[in-house]
């Protein structure tokens, strides 16, 4: 049987793919390249921000809002990693990453939430995403880094880019299913009192759909977070630098504390975005 | 009540499934329910309803889960697309507005109370009554003055500020009511309104809309399930059986005339002595003896005779009644010395008389305690027929037709 010889590769998908990004690389790159600069502009906003203030007001806006939102003791536990990073010698680092999470975050929410609230009306547009998303969060990292690099060059604008397709699938995730949860008889009431789609959407499905919103944010977050080490690699800087350089040096000590400083941020930020949810 | 018809409904279909068309042309050709299915896959909701809804009733559309009744009030307000036919408001089709007309008739002239009470669970009791307000774009004051307003005739308005988890499923439902009510809508669409409610709260409620109905004149359309209700509170009811409306008529017109054995079945639990007067069962085949025969007892004994009858109601010219004689009270007066004999001398002692409008509980004691059968009239003395043992008797098993014995249902004395 010809049809089942395999030892012929008779798909050359992979050379398809190769020219197809060459052939990307080499025509559009100025159209990738302007792609970069909101995602730039953002980056630079929070690092103006969290790099530029003198430590002591960066802590003590953390520790506010933890306080206000998710109480005394979430307040200590910021205060606590904070201070810790800063006396590890890891603040510079932290800030880059906080900025870099941050940037990654916002731009998630900004294009996960519509594409939530889409395929939480639409079914049609719910079957054409799932795949979509369940190969973004499938796909190892390592595939698409040399193409985004390729189109982007890099740097932490790439960086960011890399953790958008990684973290942005729990947030259209969880936003579809807040607006999918909202009872029937909700929607019912709301056309039989003259509601149009979109009263439907802001009066009633959204401010349901919240929490279930605000949980796709925090795990969107947290999956940001996760991407710090792979984001490193392709020189996006901040907490990531000192673990690929313990890896490559061999100084475990180096690797263990940025390590250390991730997780501890990674709770910290956990705790405080959970209490949005609820409030 | 006038007879202006506010909601018309012709033929209309609801279709649900794969192939609404094709089975509709099937159920044109004459084809059943489960054949349909059988073939298609399709179940009918309704089919070929057609009945009209006058301004200020409460009409009431009345069956089992399953029978159609939720499709076809959500067909009132196109919250489900009829497969076929026409809704009519005011003269307006329904069926035929586009969205943004349909969303104005939604707006201004009808709202809906829902069984599971459907409020906003991140609203408070306030913001939930002005919903319908809100979406109609009247701004913040106005509509919180009149969603108050409307919370104050349900009794509600110190709740204002909570929010509907806080309160009792017959307190969350009179927020429903209040939400309802809050649009001043023509047409108050109810869905089994009351039903998730438990008995007492439900009579409560019943009695509440009765009251705000007697203060503005709404048209309610009410579905239930429960017969009780339906005859409460309905002028009207539309009783339907497997996606068809078998029979619509007042609740004294079905009880007596059941269209086909499951409007009879529906009836059975019923206790008809609440529902029926007087004046429904009342018969005039028993002798009636005019007046001005008075002069003549024999020729009154004779007329008792030749019917075969032991009582004969003494009336004058106009019809009114008079008294009560019986074969033996007209003999004991022939049998008399004394002259002239006036068939007035012969009237039985302890004869009272009953109001058309009297229900058949009041009239027990009366119809139990005396022979003959109770004379009943009108408000001007008019006598239109009496009731006997046997009628009252046949009356109640009518209703049981498992040849149970008529069975002593407490009344709630809301009749």
């Amino acid at each position: 049987m010809s049809l089942l010889n395999f030892d012929k590769k008779l798909i050359p998908l992979d050379e398809w793919v190769q020219a197809f990004v060459d052939w990307l690389v080499f025509n559009h790159r100025d159209i990738f390249q302007a792609i970069k600069t909101p995602i730039e502009l953002c980056l630079k906003g929070f690092e103006w921000v969290f790099t530029g203030l003198p430590p002591v007001v960066v802590i003590l806006l953390f520790v506010i809002i933890a306080w206000r939102y998710a109480g005394k003791a979430v307040a200590v536990f910021t205060l606590v990693t904070l201070l810790l990073v800063g006396y590890l010698g890891l603040w510079e680092d932290t800030m880059i990453t906080l900025a870099m999470v941050i940037s990654s975050v916002f731009f998630c929410a900004l294009a996960g939430i519509p594409l939530g609230i889409m395929s939480g009306r639409s079914d049609r547009f719910e079957l054409l995403l799932r795949p979509v998303l369940d190969a973004m969060q499938t796909i190892p990292p390592f595939v698409y880094l040399v193409p985004v690099v390729m189109l982007f060059s890099i740097g932490t604008v790439s960086g960011i880019l890399a953790t958008i397709v990684f973290a942005l699938p729990p947030i259209v995730r969880l936003t579809s299913l807040g607006i999918r949860q909202v009872h029937p008889e909700l929607i019912e009431a709301a056309l039989a009192f003259g509601a149009t789609s979109g009263q439907v959407l802001r009066k009633v499905q959204f401010p349901l759909a919240l929490p279930s919103i605000m949980a796709g944010l925090n795990q969107t977050l947290m999956m940001a977070l996760s991407m710090v080490v792979i984001a490193a690699l392709i020189g996006a800087g901040g907490l990531g630098n000192p673990v690929v350089q313990g890896l490559n040096t061999l100084e475990i000590g180096l690797a263990t504390i940025g390590g250390l400083a991730i997780v501890l941020l990674a709770m910290m930020l956990d705790r405080i975005t959970q209490s949005f949810g609820t409030k | 009540m006038s007879n202006e018809v506010k909601i018309e409904v012709r033929n209309l279909f609801k279709i649900f499934g794969p192939h609404p068309k094709k089975a509709l042309k099937l159920l044109q050709e004459g084809l059943e329910k489960n054949e349909i299915f059988e073939k298609t896959e399709t179940t009918i909701g309704v089919q070929n309803a057609s009945f009209e809804i006058n301004t200020g009733e409460i009409f009431v559309i009345m069956g089992l889960s399953g029978s159609g009744k939720s499709t076809m009030v959500r067909m009132l307000n196109r919250l489900i697309e009829p497969t076929a036919g026409q809704v009519f408001i005011d003269g307006e089709d329904l069926t035929a507005m586009s969205t943004e007309e349909l969303v104005k008739v939604r707006r201004k002239k009808m709202s809906m109370v829902f069984q599971s009470f459907a409020l906003m669970p991140h609203m408070t009791v306030l913001q939930n009554a002005a919903f319908g307000l809100e979406m109609d774009g009247v701004d913040k004051q106005t509509r919180e003055a009149r969603a108050l307003q409307a919370l104050e005739q349900v009794g509600l308005d110190a709740w204002a500020e909570s929010r509907p988890d806080e309160l009792s499923g017959g307190m969350q439902q009179r927020v429903g009511l209040a939400r309802g009510l809050a649009v001043d809508p023509d047409i108050l669409l109810m869905d089994e309104a009351f039903s998730a409610l438990d008995p007492l709260i439900r009579t409560e409620m019943q009695d509440e809309l009765l009251k705000l109905q007697a203060k503005a004149k709404r048209t309610i359309v009410f579905i239930s399930h429960d017969l009780d209700e339906a005859m409460r509170i309905g002028d009207r009811i539309a009783i339907m059986e497997g996606g068809r409306v078998v029979q619509v008529g007042t609740p004294e017109e079905i009880l007596q005339n059941p269209a086909d054995d499951y409007v009879r079945a529906f009836f059975r639990g019923v206790d008809p002595t609440n529902i029926l007067s007087a004046g429904d069962i009342a018969s005039d085949t028993q002798v009636t003896i005019p007046i001005t025969d008075g002069k003549n007892p024999r020729a009154a004994l004779q007329r008792l005779i030749k019917n075969d009858r032991d009582y004969g109601y003494v009336l004058d010219t106009e019809g009114r009644f008079k008294g009560v004689v019986s074969s033996d009270s007209l003999r004991e007066l022939l049998d008399q010395e004394e002259q002239p004999q006036l068939i007035p001398n012969a009237y039985l002692e302890g004869v009272v008389t009953a109001n058309t409008a009297d229900s058949m509980q009041d009239i027990l004691p009366e119809v139990a305690n005396h022979p003959w059968p109770l004379p009943i009239l009108d408000d001007n003395a008019q006598y239109l027929g009496a009731i006997s043992k046997n009628l009252f008797l046949r009356t109640l098993h009518r209703s049981q037709p498992d040849d149970l014995p008529a069975s002593e249902t407490v009344n709630d004395g809301a009749q």
